[in-house]
């Protein structure tokens, strides 16, 4: 038997397909020429040839937010990979696998500022999981497997990958090994919960009075929703969720008392404030959950599971830690739960359901609507219902977000896509498009802003070169939306910079990228606009809605408060 | 307070600036850092003396054993442990009488001196913080401290106790 003998760069595409890569986002330059090359005389794997390269960090992010699979993005030396730095940074905060293949200069001239040389590698080191220098074309398939077991395992992040030019030269040519079985021994991702931990966590749980189950973008990431909707059941628990938990939990089951924090629902957050036992699962307290961290619920016995040790402590002092994979532990919390024979009743929390549906009557997501103006939340309503909620959203940064995540009730995990962590503006696009290629069936509509769109809106030369048809709903407010919210409300309504004042004629700009582009500026034509659009399924439809300018989003906590300090309302508060 | 944190990583290029990447990012404080290989050359073994309360000292000992490179972290001041940091300081010794009480501080300390020039003398010290600290500050009521380097601390635990793969 001979022993097949490729180039760095076919060894390279041999093995993404060998990890069953489907896509690579990527842009080329004269560092990955030769990786361009090996794709071309391949079919395994294809390649989508973005507008800029940051655009195929959010598309391969989006893949992965609605696929589980780890998305892969190509990109040469110098600015091709820095423009990769926002979507490395945006993926690292919401712990999505992601690996980046960074063309470099020859391994010889590095160090010596050649023609589009950066230090990739340093660059990102604040905003991966793990990086590799990859020097010896024998070793490309092995850091491959290595890149991906870790962007994959444990707690998910993206990798970098450093290609030096000369270890991809086609006269040089190795034999192919691959190793699949990956093991490093200084990484150890698969963590069970102590035991321990374990039964001190249930006996709270058996004694609690007023429970709330909290729980963020781990229980998506651990695919353990359908868990934690039977562990909720289970304890006739109320359950919430972060932004970026949203579909951990049915959006319209029962348990569910809606999104917490800075503009979460009244029942989430007074539910939070009263609890004597807070079981957080897959969760961070971020600072937009918490409010002023001394502030956050002084009596309740906090249970904290995640498999990051360095989230547990870190802004909110956990009382029971637990560190583990959060599918992991809820069968061990079900298990202990079965050991100690516990049952739950009709009667299990009735007071504190009697508190909670007190709470949920303060309607904190009601809003007035006008006659001649079209709010931003009946454009998500209208959207939901065209979609029978069955629909990806992927939304950008800013108020639409908020009302996104507010009036779209998500009944699966995946199905709500955002960047939560770092609030990159520019990121629903792609992501939409990433999503598209991978559900070609599904509905996908990104909900965006006029701001947010113009961030990354040249893909849509992209969409038509490979044929995605996404819908783009646009809650144009004229504004950056969220800057006058704060500006109004903080700044005496001094709108520095808030206003956009020489927006393009969004139809034709549609139009002129080969698309379908449709205005609308009353509630009267709405319902039908949106309508229509989700009818046409083979073309990309651009909604440009004009919103009334001047909906601020609520409930809002009240900075530097309690978790449950909120206006409802403009001038209204709880 | 002060902590001492040992690290055993992985011997690769790289693993030096994630680790100090990482306390400059998070605002974690470094008095002192060494490094070197170990009797293993495949592992690294860093020392790092910082300091901060109890809440910081934990994030940075989990965030240090996140880091994909790391094997194992102790903070060795945790327990009974031996610390050991080497000064070399040369100072101007320009007559009889400095020469002689350099000499003598350095015998008092159990110093050694390893160079002698025209007009300076080099001397070497190993010890404890504290006990390198004084040195200097005392041979500086005596004579002029022309440069002064210190290697910053290493440590290990006493007895059994041992950071290994
Ligand atoms: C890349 C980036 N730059 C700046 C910001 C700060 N920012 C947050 S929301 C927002 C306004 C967004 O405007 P738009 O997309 O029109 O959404 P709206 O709030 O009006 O719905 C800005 C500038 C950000 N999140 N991301
Ligand atoms: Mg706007």
């Amino acid at each position: 038997m001979t022993i097949e003998r490729l180039s760095g760069a076919h060894l390279l595409t041999k093995a993404l397909a060998e990890l069953e890569v489907e896509y690579i986002f990527g842009y080329p330059g004269g560092s990955v020429l030769d990786i361009y090359d090996a794709i071309f005389q391949q079919d395994k794997v294809s390649h989508i040839l973005v507008r800029h390269e940051q655009a195929a960090t959010h598309m391969a992010d989006g893949y992965t937010r609605a696929t589980g699979k780890c998305g892969v993005v190509l990109a040469t030396s110098g600015p091709g990979n820095t423009n990769c730095i926002t979507g490395i940074a945006t993926a690292y905060m919401d712990s999505i696998p992601m690996v980046v293949l960074a063309g470099q200069v020859a391994s010889s001239l590095i160090g010596g500022d050649a023609f589009q040389e950066t230090d990739i590698v340093g660059c990102s080191r604040p905003i991966v999981k793990h990086s590799f220098n990859c020097r010896d074309v024998n070793d490309i398939p092995n850091v491959l497997a290595k890149a991906f077991y870790l962007a994959e395992t444990g707690r998910p992040g993206p990798v970098v990958v450093e290609l030096p030019k000369d270890i991809l030269n086609p006269d040089i040519k190795v034999p192919f090994v691959l190793n699949k079985d990956v093991k490093i021994r200084s990484y150890n991702p698969n963590v069970k919960g102590h035991s321990k931990q374990i039964k001190k966590a249930v006996e709270k749980i058996v004694n609690a009075k007023k429970l709330v189950v909290y729980t963020g973008g781990g229980i998506i990431l651990a695919n353990a929703a359908e868990q934690l909707t039977a562990l909720v059941e289970r304890l006739n628990a109320p359950c919430t969720n972060t932004l970026m938990g949203l579909g951990g939990i049915s959006g319209l089951h029962d348990n569910f008392i809606g999104m917490l924090g800075m503009h979460g629902t009244a029942e989430a957050n007074k539910a939070m404030a009263n609890a004597d036992i807070i079981l957080a699962l897959g969760a961070r307290f971020d600072d937009r959950v918490t409010n002023k961290v001394e502030k956050f619920c002084p009596n309740a016995t906090i249970i904290h599971v995640d498999i990051d040790p360095t989230s547990i402590s870190k802004t909110v002092s956990a009382h029971i830690p637990i560190v583990g994979l959060v599918d992991v532990v809820m069968a061990q919390i079900n298990k202990e739960l079965d050991d100690v024979g516990y049952q739950s009743s009709a009667d299990t929390f009735k007071d504190w359901w009697q508190d909670i549906n007190q709470w949920r009557k303060l309607n904190s997501f009601s809003y007035e609507t006008k006659e001649d103006l079209i709010k931003p939340q009946q454009v998500v309503e209208a959207v939901y219902k065209h979609t029978n909620g069955d629909a990806y959203v992927c939304s950008d940064v800013g108020q639409h977000q908020m009302f996104a995540a507010q009036y779209y009730p998500f009944k699966n995990p995946r199905q709500w896509i955002n960047s939560g962590g770092l609030g990159t503006m520019g990121f629903g696009f792609p992501a939409a498009m990433g999503v598209k290629l991978a559900f070609p069936d599904s509905h996908v509509v990104c909900i965006t802003g006029d701001g947010s769109i113009q961030m990354n809106i040249q893909e849509m030369s992209t969409c038509l070169q490979y044929d995605i048809p996404v819908v783009i709903v646009s809650l144009n407010n004229r504004s950056l939306g969220m800057v006058r919210q704060w500006q109004d409300m903080i700044y005496g309504g001094r709108h520095s910079s808030s206003y956009m004042e020489s927006l393009p004629d969004f139809v034709k700009l549609a139009e002129a990228y080969g698309h379908v582009g449709m205005q609308v500026n009353h509630p009267d034509e709405l319902d039908d606009a949106i309508k229509e659009a989700f009818a046409i399924k083979n073309r990309l439809v651009f909604v440009d809605v004009l919103v009334d300018e001047n909906e601020h989003v609520y409930p809002m906590q009240v900075r530097f408060g309690a978790v449950d300090d909120m206006w409802l309302k403009k001038g209204e508060k709880v | 307070m002060r902590r001492i944190i040992s690290i055993l990583l992985e011997n690769e290029p790289g693993a030096l600036s994630r680790i100090v990447g990482l306390f400059s990012q998070r605002a974690f404080n470094i008095e002192s850092l060494c490094v070197a290989e170990t009797d293993e050359p495949s592992l690294s073994r860093i020392t790092i003396s910082t300091f901060g309360d109890d809440k910081i000292l934990e994030q940075i000992t989990k965030q240090v054993n996140k880091l994909v490179d790391v094997i194992k972290v102790a903070d060795l001041t945790e327990r009974p442990h031996i610390e050991r940091e080497i000064v070399l300081v040369k100072v101007l010794a320009m007559n009889n009488k400095t020469r002689t009480e350099v000499m003598r501080i350095s015998d008092i300390f159990r110093g050694d001196i390893v160079d002698v020039g025209k007009q300076i003398y080099t001397v070497q010290l190993t010890g404890d913080e504290d006990k390198i600290s004084s040195f200097i500050s005392i041979l500086s009521n005596e004579t002029e401290i022309i440069e002064v380097v210190r290697s910053g601390t290493v440590g290990i635990a006493r007895g059994e106790k041992a950071l290994r793969a």
